[in-house]
């Protein structure tokens, strides 16, 4: 498996340092897991990293899908929204955007590349609250497009797509489906698309994690729960217990936070062999 | 969409090809219409827009007054903004070698085959990079706390001292361990992707030279990590100076050590939404975007220069 040659043993010491680094990444994921198991009570009162009191995992689970009405519910198919929507809309234009600079040489098509190159590095959260006002002046922050407009942008995909183009679709290629009559966008759908689908997969993962996780920008647009997506809605039940006369719901907040992380968890692990070959192209070129 | 010519062929018979490569001249444009235009609604028009908003301010009585450059040069001199951007700055030059150098010795770790179970390793390390930042934050201030958090819990069985995390010395390394938790893996993917691609040749030729494990870690493993380790850093710098989620939600845990200026962003974020000044946090966005930009060009800049010499 490993590229180095011959007469490689496992050192225990290395072996010793990682699983302390490991430790360290799984720390905060087991105390969730042994916190969402415990009651509001026990959780405060009990050592975190071990279990205690009754097994409360599937009563706070019931609760967390109910309480308010089933609040957490309506968030989580808000965020499903945003990442449908956002998340798939980014790579689609992302998509469209660096194979039309890789394979046109098209008037203006250098002034396209340093604009949004250097977009990369302004950043998005300076650009939020801006944002907000030019929305707000539109009328559109407190409504899903506040979310889902600014989420399709992404220029660090459309570098990607860019890079990968440049190197997955052979302009020889190209050139045998124009002799053949095909129309550009045909070309594109059924020749170059084919060839552009591992860099796709990668950028919707990259966007899909960007949008599940998203905090800044929902909570600068949108002031309505209706709207909330996982991320605002738990912290804003994390605030409760801080607020006076305030009940606190840090059972709900850690369970929540589990049932927040499972599914993104298991699409990241069934998927993550794609993020190598993506990080690889877009991190060893330049 | 791509539109069927309609145009009756002219008198002057121009060649198939030439014609179709003319037409063709401005096809790539519709490729990339549809991202620019909500590049250009969500990305130039509110950067112009805050820019014409900073360059006027809010009247109690008889609506705005053109101040031109005053909110700028203003923010520039701000010394909240300076103790905020001194704050980043400091996570800047510890966090994000200490970050960057970790997932480079885990890489290089994985990458060398020396460990059973590589795999897990790279996968599990990379694990917290799915956790959203607030869920991380949650997840760390839990297990910060002194009154009923982990560090309680320690404190309290085994009769230890750990200082409170969220005090006024340590919150802001309190910050940077969440912030390497949640992407020193990420990082460290990064670089094990770049290591996978160093030709098989070249660890020939060194093995034939001679050269033992640690002289091909120096010599060839790492002089391949650099363009990785440019990005990632550039990566870093951006997000360094946006820190906004961690200080922010820990803020409710510790409300009289983390300020409502701890970083630039919030900075901003705090102006808008509980000071009602939009014109004066258009320009600090302003001010820090630019703040940012140059900071990554130069970086890049160097990178660049260092490489060519």
């Amino acid at each position: 498996m490993a590229a180095t040659p011959h007469r490689i043993r496992a050192s225990r010491a290395l072996t010793a340092v990682m699983t302390l680094a490991l430790v360290y990444a799984f720390l905060p994921l087991v105390w969730l897991l042994v916190s969402a198991t415990k009651t509001q009570s026990s959780l405060l009162t009990s050592f975190g990293l071990w279990f205690d009191g009754p097994f409360a995992l599937w009563d706070n689970v019931g609760e967390t899908l109910t309480y308010h009405d089933g609040v957490f519910v309506r968030w989580l198919l808000n965020t499903l929204l945003y990442v449908v929507a956002g998340a798939g809309g980014a790579t689609a234009l992302a998509t469209l955007a660096g194979y039309g600079l890789s394979k046109f040489a098209f008037p203006g098509r250098r002034g396209v590349i340093s604009v949004v190159l250097a977009a990369v590095a302004v950043p998005s959260t300076a650009l939020a609250v801006p944002t907000f006002l030019l929305f707000s002046r539109l009328g559109l922050t407190n409504t899903p497009w506040a979310v889902i407009l600014p989420t399709m942008v992404s220029p660090f995909g459309m570098y990607l797509m860019w890079v990968f183009a440049n190197e997955s679709v052979p302009d020889s290629l190209l050139e045998a489906a124009r002799i053949d009559g095909a129309s550009e966008l045909r070309t594109f759908r059924s020749v170059s698309l084919r060839l552009l689908s591992p860099g796709i997969v990668t950028v919707l993962l990259f966007n899909i994690v960007a949008t599940w996780n998203n905090y800044f920008l929902p909570l600068v647009m949108l002031s309505d729960p209706e709207w909330f997506p996982l991320t605002v809605g738990l912290n804003q039940w994390n605030a409760q217990a801080s607020t006076v006369a305030a009940q606190p719901i840090f059972h709900l907040v850690v369970t929540g936070s589990l049932l927040t992380i499972v599914p993104l968890a298991v699409c990241f692990l069934a998927l993550q062999r794609y993020w190598r070959s993506g990080l690889a192209a877009g991190s060893v070129k330049q | 969409m791509v539109v069927p010519p309609t145009r009756a062929p002219g008198p002057v018979a121009v060649p198939r090809a030439a014609r179709s490569r003319r037409r063709g001249r401005w096809i790539g444009w519709l490729f990339v219409a549809p991202f620019l235009l909500v590049f250009a609604v969500t990305v130039l028009a509110p950067i112009g827009y805050a820019g014409y908003l900073s360059a006027y301010q809010d009247l109690m009585v008889g609506g705005e007054r053109f101040v031109g450059l005053d909110n700028l040069l203003g923010a520039v001199r701000d010394a909240r903004l300076h103790e905020a951007v001194g704050r980043v700055c400091l996570i800047l030059a510890v966090q994000v070698p200490v970050m960057t150098g970790l997932a480079a010795v885990f890489a290089l770790a994985i990458d060398s085959g020396r460990l059973g179970a590589a795999r897990l390793f790279r996968i599990g390390l990379f694990l917290p990079y799915a956790v959203p930042g607030v869920i991380a934050t949650l997840l760390w201030g839990f297990l910060y706390g002194d009154q009923f958090g982990l560090v309680h819990s320690v404190n309290d069985t085994f009769g230890w001292h750990v200082p409170n995390p969220l005090s006024g010395t340590w919150a802001l390394p309190a910050i940077g361990n969440i912030v390497t938790w949640e992407y020193v893996g990420y990082n460290m993917l990064i670089f094990y992707s770049a290591l996978r691609v160093i030709p098989a040749e070249l660890y020939e030729a060194a093995a034939l030279d001679g050269a033992g494990p640690w002289r091909v870690a120096w010599s060839i493993k790492l002089p391949a990590l650099r363009p990785a380790l440019v990005i990632a850093t550039l990566f870093s710098i951006i997000g360094s100076f946006q820190l906004f989620n961690e200080p922010a939600i820990l803020k409710s845990l510790a409300p009289n050590v983390i300020s409502t200026y701890y970083t630039p962003n919030m900075y901003a974020y705090n102006l808008s939404f509980a000071g009602q000044e939009y014109n004066y946090s258009a320009a600090i966005a302003l001010v820090v975007g630019v703040a940012t930009a140059v900071c990554a060009w130069t970086f890049q800049a160097v990178a660049a220069r260092r490489k060519d010499a």
